[in-house]
């Protein structure tokens, strides 16, 4: 009786295990997750544009990760994108005019926020805006820009 | 000359009618569904003998594809400057590819020989003539629940493969290489589906166990009754079993992923 007992709560625990791993795959690798509040401050951004930055991409300063991209909207009066990043607790020192940036690491690579730093006393705090942003670099508009100006240097 | 031809027809029909009783036999099995219903216990056994004794090989197995698939594709992406789509990389092919064919691979090993030699010997030992002696069903009685445990068994290794899989390229990749944690999973949760992706992975999964287990319980229930017999039917069954899951797999991705 103690055998048969021992399997069925072996098999109950493989079929929970199962289920847990299904449910691992649909919350953590495919994008039914919900978005997991890191601790920390909110900081929003206007961008005219973000390229094919992602919600999670890494928030660096300095090179050195401080946060992550919350939240991604749209903001139908300016049209603009309006990012929101997840800083961590301990870099609470950010002045008010910093600089948001929108980098590519490597040419093919992800998008990520580069903060450069002001040298404004007064520091921003949960809920501020970053006022001060740089788009991100679309390829095509690049490549159309340096092929406009070489046209007008071989028209001189 | 007609020998040759009569020989090669007696193959063609034997293998017809080889292919009927195993469809005979399933719908047999199928038939013993009711009567297994009442008495779960069967089937809470047999998940036991093809599931749980099946971890310790699927976990091991997943984790170190999952380390493999981390450093190989570390190695290529790097090359492109696209190491933050690693994570993309190793769930895309563990969930649509490898974590089904893989898994029912080592479960043909694992648990179809097993299937396969021990139905075979209640037979050659005319455990299953004794059963017919006193009014059971052996095809209901012991085919049946092993058929759904295979079932049962079959997706949840799967999905336990692939879980542990990530988790293996997500220590490799993260771990030791120094690929960013959030664009490992951010990348990853943007690319990868669930309806498309991880569901389909589970169909495959199903497909493959009920494929697996089928050929394993009639190999097992037709082989001839001598040692010989078994130990052929037991070749068989890995043999088969895994041809048939790397022919399907090829068809299933055509039509899930293909069109």
């Amino acid at each position: 009786m103690a055998r048969i007992r021992l399997t069925e709560i072996l098999v109950g625990a493989f079929m929970v295990l199962g289920f847990v791993a299904l449910f691992f795959l649909a919350m953590r690798v495919s994008n039914l997750s919900l978005a997991t509040a890191e601790d920390g401050y909110s900081l929003t951004a206007k961008f005219d544009n973000i390229g094919s930055l992602r919600v999670r991409a890494p928030v660096t300063m300095a090179g050195v990760r401080v946060g992550r991209v919350a939240a991604i909207g749209f903001d139908q009066e300016t049209y603009q994108a309006v990012v929101t990043l997840r800083i961590a607790e301990q870099y609470d020192q950010i002045p008010t005019d910093t600089f948001a940036n929108i980098f590519t690491a490597g040419l093919l690579g992800e998008q990520y926020i580069g903060l450069d730093p002001g040298a404004s006393p007064d520091m921003l705090s949960n809920g501020d805006r970053i006022e001060f942003t740089q788009s991100a670099l679309v390829l095509e508009q690049m490549i159309g820009q340096f092929l406009l100006s070489k046209a007008e240097e071989g028209g001189k | 000359m007609l020998d040759s031809i009569a020989s090669l027809g007696r193959a063609g029909l034997a293998a017809v009618a080889s292919l009927g009783r195993a469809h005979l036999l399933l719908i047999g099995i199928l038939g013993g569904l009711p009567s297994m219903l009442i008495r779960p216990r069967l089937l809470v056994a047999q998940v036991y003998n093809l599931g749980v004794l099946s971890l310790l090989i699927i976990l091991v197995s997943g984790l170190f594809v999952g380390m493999v698939l981390g450093l190989q594709g570390h190695y290529v992406l790097s090359q492109f400057g696209a190491a933050e789509s690693l994570g993309v990389m190793v769930a895309a092919s563990l969930v649509r590819e490898l974590g089904p064919v893989v898994t029912a691979l080592l479960f043909a090993g694992r648990a179809g020989s097993a299937l396969t030699a021990e139905i075979g010997l209640m037979k050659a030992t005319e455990q299953l003539s004794g059963l017919e002696m006193m009014a059971v069903d052996p095809v209901k009685r012991v085919l049946t629940p092993r058929f759904f445990a295979g079932l049962i068994s079959m997706p949840l290794l799967a999905a336990l493969f692939s879980a542990v899989g990530v988790m293996g390229g997500w220590f490799v990749g993260v771990g030791l290489l120094g690929v960013d944690d959030g664009a490992f999973w951010g990348q990853m949760q943007s690319k990868i589906d669930f309806n498309e992706d991880v569901l389909n992975g589970v169909i495959k999964s199903l497909i493959f166990g009920v494929v697996v287990t089928w050929i394993a319980l009639f190999e097992g229930y037709d082989t001839s009754p001598t040692s010989t017999g078994v130990s052929r039917a037991t070749t068989r069954t890995v043999v088969h079993a895994a041809l048939a899951v790397l022919g399907l797999d090829f068809v299933l991705t055509a039509l899930m992923f293909g069109g």
